[in-house]
């Protein structure tokens, strides 16, 4: 499988403190990969670093095989969907409006965009009919997710970025978004990387799993090999499942 | 005092400030923009800014009477003095209006891959038009009051009558002046006010 993105010694320092050391990591074409970790690990640096939110202070960060700094910043970002924790909607637009921002940026036309949009509402089961031209002040917190969502995929781009795109949801909410979000990764087989501090979450969704700790990447493994994991900060992570044995009910995938 | 003239210096008056508030907003619109963009440059021109609003109207008045181009006696002055005191409080709303625009709602923006110029005019400036307006609401009623001592330097509108009332200690030509200038001040602020919470969000 080709490597989409690409993380090569990448370090990243501000005011002589060291957020992210050492860092190599790479993202195939069609898999999910959680970065998990504590909060302030530098988890969430790292994700910006590919859209160029953030440039690392040494090494570098690859897109579809050409360094992200040799790439147009705005080329770059519209062949990237990005979700963040409550959607990131733009309030004085509509639902549609904000699903089709992508494509009326990228030039597309208003019939192409009023079908995208639809559709993509549809696959969320936010019918356009009924909530296309709602504001997002008039949207639940699972809502306004999915329209991120929605809007992270309207131009189709080849991977997803998503920082703790459920932690801001009650736990049932959180649980059918998650749920919801893996049916979709089947159905569109997006390439994804999502940040997120919940090792169900982690398994649940992720076919690999990178494990972040105080800037350096600690472990990478498959979810299944991730429970199994003997280092400690695993463990930590696996701890907090509490009930039955880690890994067997868990690990849906 | 006949209604004619009170007719006459209420457009007088009405006609400074619109003046006054359209200058203003000419000029405080791209320095906020500006000053959203750097910090430091920020705090010095709203610390000056501000110093000048502190000063008695009447004494900038008198202050631009000696200087040439700008000052005198008439309208430009007056007209001069009014854009500086209504200046504030626009720039100050412009400034807290675009810098207030949620995070996450910018950092989206930017992943998205919307250009600068994207940003400000599709997410940055209509989010902050509320907050603008209300600057420019402030800025409005504000200079409504101040424009009425312009009288003293020759600028005309309702001040006319309140400076001549005080020479002649004359309530009722006072009240002449005064009473159309508060109606006119009520009557912005419910218009604009109305505007404000058309477009807010």
């Amino acid at each position: 499988m080709a490597v989409l993105v690409e993380f090569r010694a990448v370090t990243y320092q501000i005011g002589g403190r060291e957020i992210l050391q050492g860092i190599d990591l790479c993202v195939e074409e069609g898999e999910t990969v959680a970065l998990l970790g504590r909060s302030g690990s530098g988890k969430t640096t790292l994700l910006k670093m590919v859209n160029r939110l953030v440039e690392p202070t040494g090494g570098e960060v690859r897109f579809e095989g050409k360094p992200v700094t040799d790439w147009d910043p705005i080329r770059l970002r519209r062949r990237i969907g990005y979700v963040i924790q409550e959607g990131g909607l733009f309030p004085h637009a509509t639902v549609a409006e904000n699903v089709g921002l992508v494509p009326k940026l990228e030039g597309w036309r208003e019939e192409r965009i009023r079908s995208r949009t639809v559709e993509l509402l549809e696959a969320m089961s936010l019918p356009a009919p009924v909530y296309g031209l709602r504001y997002p002040r008039q949207l639940s917190g699972g809502e306004k997710q999915r329209v991120g969502i929605a809007r992270a995929l309207a131009a189709d781009p080849p991977l997803l970025l998503l920082d703790e795109p459920f932690a801001a949801l009650d736990p049932v909410t959180r649980f059918e978004m998650q749920q919801r979000f893996a049916r979709l990764q089947r159905t569109f087989g997006k390439t994804a990387l999502f940040v997120t501090h919940d090792i169900r979450e982690a398994l649940m969704l992720g076919t690999r799993i990178a494990l972040v700790k105080e800037g350096r990447l600690e472990l990478m493994a498959r979810a299944e090999e991730f429970v199994q994991a003997r280092s400690p900060e695993a463990r930590a992570f696996l701890a907090t499942l509490g009930g039955g044995p880690p890994g067997e009910s868990h690990a849906t995938r | 005092m006949r209604p004619a003239e009170i007719a006459r210096l209420s457009a007088e008056h009405l006609w400074l400030v619109a003046i006054a508030v359209f200058a203003a907003v000419v000029i405080a619109a791209p320095s906020g923009v500006i000053l959203t963009r750097h910090a430091r440059l920020r705090r010095w021109t709203l610390g000056v800014v501000n110093v000048v609003q502190t000063v008695p109207s009447l004494a900038v008045f008198g202050f631009l009477l000696p200087i040439p181009f700008l000052g005198g006696v008439g309208k430009t002055t007056a007209i001069v003095a009014l854009v500086l005191y209504a200046l504030l409080p626009i720039l100050r709303n412009m400034v807290v209006g675009i810098l207030g625009v949620d995070a996450g709602v910018r950092e989206s923006a930017v992943a998205m891959g919307m250009t600068r110029g994207q940003i400000l005019w599709g997410v940055e400036l209509p989010l902050a038009f509320p907050t603008i307006l209300a600057g420019i609401r402030i800025a409005t009623v504000t200079t409504i009051g101040t424009a009425t001592i312009a009288a003293a330097i020759g600028a005309g509108g309702l001040g006319t009558f309140v400076f001549r009332g005080i020479a002649m200690a004359d309530t009722k030509t006072i009240l002449a002046g005064a009473v159309p200038a508060a109606l006119m001040a009520i009557a912005a602020d419910e218009a604009l006010g109305w505007i404000e919470r058309r477009f807010s969000f």
